[in-house]
């Protein structure tokens, strides 16, 4: 069909508009000249060896990984409350409820951050890594909480119904039968919410103080050109490892909607 | 009768364990988002005089926001900005969004909406920052053009200006107009399209009468989901918008770090909020109102 034709052209130009700044990222990274521009200079990796020799960045890392995995447990377990609330039970106020929970997602990253730096100025609380980890929650529990519904509704309720008429209590059913159907989205969730902690900006940035995270150093950085090659370099990694978390998640999405023998609808969001 | 009382008796204890589940998230959005909200909603009708915040009520602020060229500037370029990056991301996602419905084998669409959320996923700074180099007055789209003949030197317009903000924000924002659109056609019942031709429409009115109506709903929640978080971005008018490029969210942030005028930040912010929202409930009624009348 022509028309068929004419927009599998369209698609890949539209991949290629999507993917072009991720492919030039480790041409640069590579490149032997400290200059990011066209033509390149030959293949280096001084700016991944220069990345090792950087203390600060390593303190930055090391605040961003205690933030993402602490924002990945407590956001799906959050997510967890919900999404099994949402599609399990009946309850007064139900989609009000749900829908509030879930009202970070369509609101402007910057109103979220600094209504939570005012509050947190005039109660006089000092910014640290917890300040950022309270403001990532936020925003990851929606993320979660897609991510569970859809591992939380395949669930079969004769399954647990079984369990308890068999003799099981409440809290071994859910160990026992609930638990290990729901672990891939579980998994899935934990994944999607430490990429997105990891890489999170403007949260960080007004509420890390004087503890920076991964991107509020990065965004440090950008400003001295002499150091772009060696960001490159850190974006490179970054991008390499979000990219198997992502693979990871997608993954672990899958094997749960087969485990609930559902159809994959396809996507995350 | 019997079976009733036992359902009533069945559904009480379950909406109460709903509602303990619930309570947990429901808590933690109270406290960290209504409550931090509500707070900025109070501040903005303060003032601060350097370190001192002066708690009665003033309208002053708002006077201030709404009558000051500067921020009026900064608030109708963000509105602007925010307009045409949700032009340009919903007209260029639709073709690819029904590409992936109608032409892509059912296998094969989840790995497509895998490549094109992965993008989304990776670095957003660096992401942004790569624009910068690829809009450059020595980058690659320069460069190409040059070389292919086209241009005899470089394009000046494309970096550090209002443009360079709209495609930078329209690649970001790809992936959150493609998911919504391709929802909508997915759950188009392809035997309306089949009964369409069967009744004489042709393929392009099939497209205009039947299709278009049914995937509005999709295109609808795509422009909002591009529109809100555009208006308050804050990195990409940063690096590269240029000074002509800046938007509100940058205002927002010079109040409260640099001219240490927390109440003026919040009142921007109030505003800024409040713009979304009567846009998006604008929006949603035209929208119901269309569907409404078609169906």
């Amino acid at each position: 069909m022509k028309g068929g034709r004419f927009l599998r052209s369209y698609a890949i130009v539209y991949l290629a508009f999507l993917y072009a700044p991720i492919v030039l990222l480790p041409l640069f990274a590579f490149n032997a000249g400290s200059v990011i521009s066209f033509p390149l200079q030959g293949f280096t990796t001084e700016w991944f060896v220069a990345l090792t020799q950087t203390p600060a960045l390593h303190i930055a890392t090391l605040n961003s990984v205690i933030i993402a995995c602490t924002t990945a447990i407590l956001s799906t377990s959050l997510g967890m409350c919900a999404a099994r609330a949402g599609t399990r039970y009946v309850f007064p106020g139900k989609s009000g409820i749900l829908g509030f929970v879930m009202l970070p997602l369509v609101l402007p990253e910057i109103i979220v951050a600094i209504a939570l730096l005012v509050i947190l100025l005039q109660l006089g609380l000092s910014l640290s890594l917890w300040t950022v980890v309270l403001g990532h929650v936020l925003i990851c529990t929606p993320f979660a909480i897609a991510i569970l519904n859809g591992a939380f509704a395949g669930l079969d309720k004769s399954l647990e119904e079984a369990a308890i008429d068999l003799g099981e209590t409440r809290l071994s059913t859910f160990r026992r039968v609930t638990w290990p159907l729901v672990t891939p989205g579980v998994i899935a969730s934990l994944l999607i919410c430490f990429t997105i902690s990891l890489d999170e900006f403007i949260i960080a940035f007004f509420l890390s103080g004087n503890d920076p995270t991964l991107p509020v150093y990065l965004w440090s950085q950008l400003r001295f050109p002499g150091r772009l090659p060696v960001v490159f370099a850190l974006g490179t990694l970054l991008v390499g490892l979000s990219l198997a978390l992502l693979i990871t998640a997608e993954t672990m999405r899958r094997r749960g909607l087969r485990r609930s023998g559902r159809q994959d609808s396809g996507g995350f969001l | 009768m019997g079976a009733d009382m036992a359902k009533g008796r069945v559904w009480a204890p379950d909406s109460r364990r709903g509602l303990a589940l619930v309570s947990a998230p429901m808590a933690y959005a109270l406290l960290m988002l209504a409550a931090p909200l509500f707070t900025i909603f109070l501040l903005s009708f303060w003032t601060q005089d350097f370190l001192e915040i002066d708690r009665s009520f003033h309208l002053g602020n708002y006077r201030e926001a709404l009558t000051d060229p500067i921020y009026r500037t900064l608030m109708l370029r963000s509105l602007r900005v925010a307009a045409l990056v949700t032009l340009a991301t919903v007209l260029l996602a639709f073709p690819l969004a029904y590409f992936v419905s109608f032409h892509v084998a059912a296998e094969r669409k989840s790995i497509w909406l895998f490549l094109i959320t992965i993008p989304f996923w990776t670095s957003y700074l660096i992401r942004v920052f790569l624009w910068r180099v690829i809009l450059a007055f020595d980058g690659p789209v320069n460069g190409s053009l040059m070389a292919l003949g086209v241009i005899e030197a470089p394009l000046g317009w494309m970096l550090y200006n209002v443009n360079a903000v709209v495609i930078t924000l329209a690649h970001a924002y790809a992936p959150f107009a493609i998911l919504p659109i391709f929802v909508a056609l997915e759950r188009i019942d392809r035997s309306l399209l089949e009964a369409a031709r069967d009744l004489g429409e042709n393929q392009v009115m099939t497209f205009l009468r039947v299709t278009l109506p049914l995937a509005a709903p999709g295109v609808l929640a795509a422009a909002l989901i591009v529109f809100i978080p555009t208006i308050g971005d804050y990195v990409t008018p940063r690096l590269v918008g240029g000074s002509q490029g800046l938007m509100i969210a940058n205002m927002i942030h010079a109040q409260i770090f640099d001219l240490n005028n927390r109440p003026m930040g919040a009142t921007l912010a109030v505003l800024a909020m409040s713009i979304v929202g009567a846009v998006a409930l604008a929006a949603i009624f035209l929208t119901r109102r269309w569907t409404g009348r078609k169906s």
